[in-house]
């Protein structure tokens, strides 16, 4: 007696999605409470706006938004996805899933749905999973949705990270293809470093507190040491990075683009410089007006990158995500087509 | 550890000192476009060479292949001054 089981097929991106909220935030709203100014903040993370959702933009609104955009780019409905995979750390709910929240918005609620937490490398874990679903035959269509509403937990009077982070949503589709344009993921963690990104405290310290609130507990707000997670960005992913072009069999020259995690702008040209990038390859940057929007920044570097230069469509690009854990995760992909 | 007491003790770790100083004299150049000649052991990396922390970072790591040294995340606040740094390297290096 054996099990069946189906072939190995290959995998493609066939679609970018995004949704970047109303409200643009330019330094200059940000620098009187933390007492900064729109040069340093430029200087030190490239960040020169970002965007803030409004109460009526949430998770759940955003993420929609977004998979809406890819569907029809695709020229897809939501009926044809079997499996949609979000990734968050800023869902506020517990249970059930921002991703069954979704599909019932979206109107497929019978689809596997669940989310992952896995920080700024959410979307690329996402893709990892996406791809080797649909490549073992277990999904035909996958929604890969990094999505964000950070400024619910960021302190605007921190110096050290109110300017940072921001919120938006990007989503992919991921389908079969006739032959391989997903690599392999390489991923993993360092989780041994994982006092260099937090967020605390814990829900339950409220519940035992009940005649305390947030004002004295506190807010669980993004809390990093800066240096430390610069220092792993820039050499550790840099290794990641080549590790991921040597296992597709691509070499950094062949690449259109390079698009990470838009962590900030020094990670990013400092990454680049350590795995020797040719000025041939377009580097992301789409920091600079959506600033750091952990697992949804890299569906809207490559949106963006995509809408500037057209010419990337169907080209080579190498994401990698790496974030608070630490982990990391980074593949080559194809672009998605033209729609 | 045995004290430092003999003249060509002395003269060892002063050259050393000398080296150090001159590779990261390179080093600041190359990551912050800091002219070398104003790479001084008094100077504030911050204050007088204009080397932020991230930058500093770049300095740390190039120093460390450079010198075959670690410099571990917990010490790079300590290195305030090209002095500290080099001190830190010429310390880590025995």
């Amino acid at each position: 007696m054996s099990i069946k089981v189906a072939q190995v097929g290959n995998s493609r991106i066939l679609s970018v999605g995004t949704y970047r909220p109303k409200r643009d935030v330019p330094n200059s709203e940000i620098v009187d409470r933390i007492d900064s100014t729109d040069e340093w903040i430029v200087q030190r993370t490239g960040i020169e706006s970002r965007r803030f959702a409004g109460d009526d933009e949430t998770v759940i609104s955003m993420a929609k938004a977004a998979c809406e955009m890819a569907l029809q780019r695709a020229k897809l409905t939501i009926a044809d996805i079997d499996t949609v995979i979000l990734s968050t750390i800023s869902y506020p709910f517990q249970a059930p899933s921002a991703a069954t929240e979704l599909i019932n918005e979206l109107g497929n609620p019978k689809a596997a749905a669940f989310d992952i937490s896995a920080a700024c490398a959410g979307f690329c874990y996402g893709v990892a999973m996406g791809s080797d679903l649909v490549r073992s035959g277990t999904s035909k269509n996958v929604l890969v949705i990094g999505v964000e509403k950070l400024s619910d937990y960021t302190d605007p009077d921190d110096r050290a990270t109110a300017f940072i982070f921001a919120d938006g949503a990007g989503a992919v589709v991921i389908g079969q293809s006739d032959q391989p344009r997903i690599g392999q993921t390489i991923w993993g963690s360092d989780a041994d470093s994982r006092d260099a990104i937090t967020l605390t405290p814990s829900f339950l310290d409220y519940k035992k507190n009940p005649d305390k609130g947030v004002g004295e507990l506190g807010w669980p707000n993004i809390s990093q040491q800066g240096q430390v997670v610069f220092r792993w960005a820039v050499y550790s992913m840099s290794k990641v990075g080549l590790k991921a072009l040597e296992s597709a069999g691509v070499s950094v020259d062949e690449l259109g683009a390079f698009i990470p995690h838009q962590a900030n702008i020094r990670i990013i040209e400092t990454m680049a410089k350590e795995m020797k990038i040719p000025d041939s390859v377009l580097i992301a940057d789409d920091i600079r007006t959506n600033g750091n929007t952990s697992a949804a920044s890299i569906p809207l570097a490559m949106d963006r990158i995509l809408e500037e230069h057209p010419e990337l469509h169907g080209k080579l690009a190498l994401l990698i995500g790496y974030g608070a854990g630490l982990v990391y995760a980074g593949q080559v992909v194809e672009l998605p087509p033209k729609p | 550890m045995n004290p430092i007491d003999t003249e060509e003790d002395i003269k060892t770790m002063a050259l050393a000192q000398a080296d150090v100083l001159a590779g990261l004299k390179e080093i600041v150049e190359e990551v912050a476009g800091i002219p070398a000649a104003s790479v001084e052991l008094d100077k504030n990396f911050t204050d007088d060479l204009d080397v932020d922390s991230l930058s500093m970072v770049e300095v740390v790591v190039a120093a460390e292949e450079r010198f075959g040294v670690k410099i571990p995340d917990e010490s790079v606040t300590d290195l305030v001054t090209v002095g500290d740094a080099v001190n830190f390297i010429v310390n880590a290096s025995k």
